[in-house]
């Protein structure tokens, strides 16, 4: 037997714990208010266009992405808008939102809301990539890149693969996997309508052994689609990395610095393929997704569909309540998900999961010093040497930081995962990434 | 043998005599000219190189204040904080200049918000540099202006004049601060300001930064500036300005009357080293002693921040 594909240098394999996969996705019902961060893609925030007292519809547009890297927002629920006011993000720094007070759940015209499934692709390629961006779809994988940025393809470049990201190769998180399940078909409709609309003929879905029911559902279904195929892969984290997914699939190596489309790919997740799906046949804008609600001391680990701006307090209620010895709320997976300092938040857009950790396993150990095992460097999935981009930032040595390449850290946390001595190496080099950042911006 | 020695000797010698003959026309024809004033003058500083003058180093301010005597006549903008107006005086005196004296500056933490005032809401296990943490999150005590109390402004001080007080969890300024503004460059958060020593070293600073409004500021942490404009409306010499719902006093126009103090309804404004205030016996009953008290307050806040 041929060994399984994945990417080739570093890796690690944290313990799964995939305590939800065979939980089948639920409807969370309606929240009474939703907030809505207005900065919910990457880029720049989104501008309202509703003011306080407005009544709004489920899907009505109330905040435009303007610049060119940007998303539109739309009104998950209907109901009044209480106010536009600065609310807590998951980091505990306030940022402007748009309240809303939920009065029954009316839908704007023209949005299917049915289950049957339109199989039939008529919008054109202009026209797909103008749905997709009017329905304010950002990739769901949790990076929250505007999905028709994506999409239109500089000019000289060519796109040859459109590589789908059904990995998740963070512990914990089920919730590509339930709706690779239960979402197949539509999902592979969306792919279909993301290679129209970048004139690819070559598709491949990418999903680690771990879940072997995906993966023959999967090709069970793509045999009727031309141009897809179900490549399963090796369980390795972070192979749901976009290098390291092409690179696993493709086997091309995305140059530093440059964006995948360099190597004629682009990477797409399996909740944007199916967010198209919608956008383009049914004419919903994003305004739920799935999130995962798990932990090992969790009553009821599960994965529901969750209107977005749903306070995050709702979905562990859902999940019969947090539980007593919970330590630490992650907003993510346990690799690269962000430790919430408090709990008062909405979902949104990018929230993938939310993990809740118990006293004991949530503490850090103590930090002893580097014994230069070079462990680091071996997982590193980019070929970097953790250890020094962390002494660097930390001493402040920033041009020898840049030099060492740390802009091209993709965070996922192995090395400070595989470190003997419990360095925080990864905090360090976020930080040294942070400001190299700044100076690169300032020279411009 | 005695060939052998010769020989080495010779060589030696040769090659030596030869070098030092090259060296001194190199040196020669590389000779950098220095004016011995910009000696004279880096003599006098205090050799911290801590950069507070705003140059590398103190040869650098030492050049630089030689070209200014001699391009403008003047050492204006030039100031070395360390060394104070004796220093600078005696800068001026080689120079032959004149120097105006400036007021001494000290550094000031502009933030109580002491584990006491602002409760930890979440722990923060990571790395203890207030530069990450404050990329990460708002702070243990969920002010996103507050102090992070992790020590940045410590590390960065050379003159041990600022240490963290385990009990409050912030960073007090001793004696020793020179205001060279190392810790206001080390801050992410811009907490702290230099201000003038003030008489007798007394000062009133509105210690907090926090621009959010008031109920949100006030709900984090028990002595934020809520930005009522009380202080701002007392203040008979127009020295307090409200800007985003946070107050500041201009340490320039404030006659330090402590009219102020009283009236801030959160304590933001902090009050250092003024001899205890008189209790008024009088006949109203209520407000006199309120006012003693806070002042009581007030006096062992400042002794504190004092001592350590």
């Amino acid at each position: 037997m041929n060994a399984l594909k994945t990417f080739k240098i570093g890796g690690v394999h944290p313990e799964e714990n995939k305590l939800s996969e065979h939980v089948a996705i639920q409807s969370l019902p309606l929240p009474k208010q939703v907030i809505l961060p207005l900065g919910q893609n990457l880029g720049a925030p989104s501008k309202p266009i509703v003011k306080k007292g407005d009544l709004v519809k489920v899907g009505q547009l109330i905040a435009k992405g303007e610049s060119f890297i940007s998303a539109n927002l739309h009104s998950p629920v209907s109901g009044k808008v209480l106010k536009l006011d600065d609310a807590m993000d998951a980091s505990g720094y306030r940022r402007p939102a748009i309240f809303i007070d939920v009065e029954d759940d009316v839908w704007e015209e023209g949005i299917d809301k049915s289950d049957s499934i339109v199989r039939e692709i008529t919008a054109g390629k202009q026209e797909i990539i103008e749905k997709i961006k009017a329905a304010g779809i950002v990739g769901l994988g949790g990076a929250t890149f505007p999905t028709h940025v994506k999409l239109m393809i500089p000019d000289g470049k060519k796109a040859e693969y459109l590589i789908i990201n059904g990995v998740e190769c963070e512990p914990y998180l089920t919730s590509d996997h339930r709706l690779m399940l239960e979402k197949g078909e539509e999902m592979l409709i969306g792919i279909q309508i993301l290679m129209k609309a970048m004139q690819v003929d070559k598709a491949i879905i990418g999903i680690e052994n771990n879940k072997p029911d995906a993966i023959n559902h999967l090709t069970e279904l793509s045999k009727n689609y031309a141009g897809i195929n179900v490549q399963p892969l090796k369980v390795k984290y972070p192979q749901g990395g976009e290098k390291q997914l092409i690179k696993a699939t493709v086997n091309r190596e995305v140059p530093s610095g440059k964006l995948p489309i360099e190597v004629g790919c682009v990477v797409s997740n399996v909740g944007t393929a199916f967010a198209v799906y919608e956008a383009v046949q049914k004419n919903k804008p994003l305004i739920d997704r799935i999130v995962t609600i798990t932990g090992k001391a969790v009553k009821k680990p599960s994965n529901f569909k969750v209107r977005i701006g749903t306070p995050l307090l709702q979905l562990i209620e859902a999940a019969d309540g947090l539980p007593e010895n919970t330590g630490k709320v992650i907003n993510g997976g346990p690799m690269m998900g962000k430790s919430l300092s408090t709990v008062d938040v909405p979902i949104v857009k990018g929230s993938s999961g939310i993990l809740l950790m118990k006293q004991e396993e949530s503490h850090r150990d103590t930090p002893k010093v580097c014994i230069r095992c070079s462990k680091c460097t071996v997982v590193c999935p980019m070929g970097l040497e953790p250890f020094l981009l962390s002494k660097s930032a930390k001493l402040g040595k920033f041009d020898k930081a840049e030099n060492e390449r740390i802009m091209d850290c993709i965070e996922c946390g192995s090395c400070q995962f595989t470190c003997p001595s419990n360095l925080p190496l990864l905090d360090f080099i976020r930080l040294g990434k942070n400001k190299v950042g700044q100076i690169i911006r300032s020279r411009k | 043998m005695n060939d052998v020695l010769l020989f080495t000797l010779l060589t030696l010698g040769l090659l030596g005599t030869v070098s030092a003959v090259i060296l001194y026309f190199v040196a020669q024809k590389f000779k950098v000219i220095e004016d011995p004033t910009i000696d004279m003058v880096d003599e006098v500083l205090p050799k911290a190189n801590c950069g507070g003058c705003g140059f590398p180093g103190c040869r650098n301010f030492a050049e630089m204040t030689v070209k200014s005597a001699k391009e403008n006549q003047s050492l204006e903008g030039l100031n070395c904080p360390v060394g104070g107006n004796a220093v600078m005086k005696e800068v001026a005196a080689i120079l032959g200049l004149e120097v105006q004296e400036q007021e001494p500056q000290i550094a000031v933490v502009r933030c109580n918000g002491s584990l006491a005032n602002a409760p930890a809401k979440s722990t923060y296990e990571g790395p203890s540099t207030c530069a990450f943490a404050h990329n990460l999150f708002a702070g243990e005590g969920g002010c996103p202006h507050g102090c992070l109390g992790l020590g940045d402004c410590v590390a960065s001080c050379d003159f041990d004049a600022i240490e963290m007080d385990p009990l409050t969890g912030l960073p007090v300024v001793n004696d020793k601060c020179v205001a060279c503004g190392a810790c206001v460059k080390a801050c992410p958060r811009g907490i702290i300001e230099l201000r003038p020593k003030g008489k007798k070293d007394r000062r009133i600073y509105v210690s907090c930064i926090n621009e959010e409004k008031g109920g949100v500021a006030k709900k984090n942490c028990s002595v934020a500036c809520i930005g009522c404009s009380k202080c701002f409306k007392v203040c008979p010499f127009d020295a307090i300005t409200m800007n985003n719902n946070l107050a500041y006093i201009d340490p320039i126009a404030c006659k330090l009357c402590r009219k102020c103090v009283v009236e801030c309804p959160t304590d933001a404004i902090i009050e250092l080293n003024f001899p205890p205030r008189k209790v008024k016996v009088e006949t109203t009953e209520s407000a006199p002693p309120a006012v003693a008290e806070k002042s009581a307050e007030k006096s062992e806040n400042s002794q504190n921040d004092i001592q350590a």
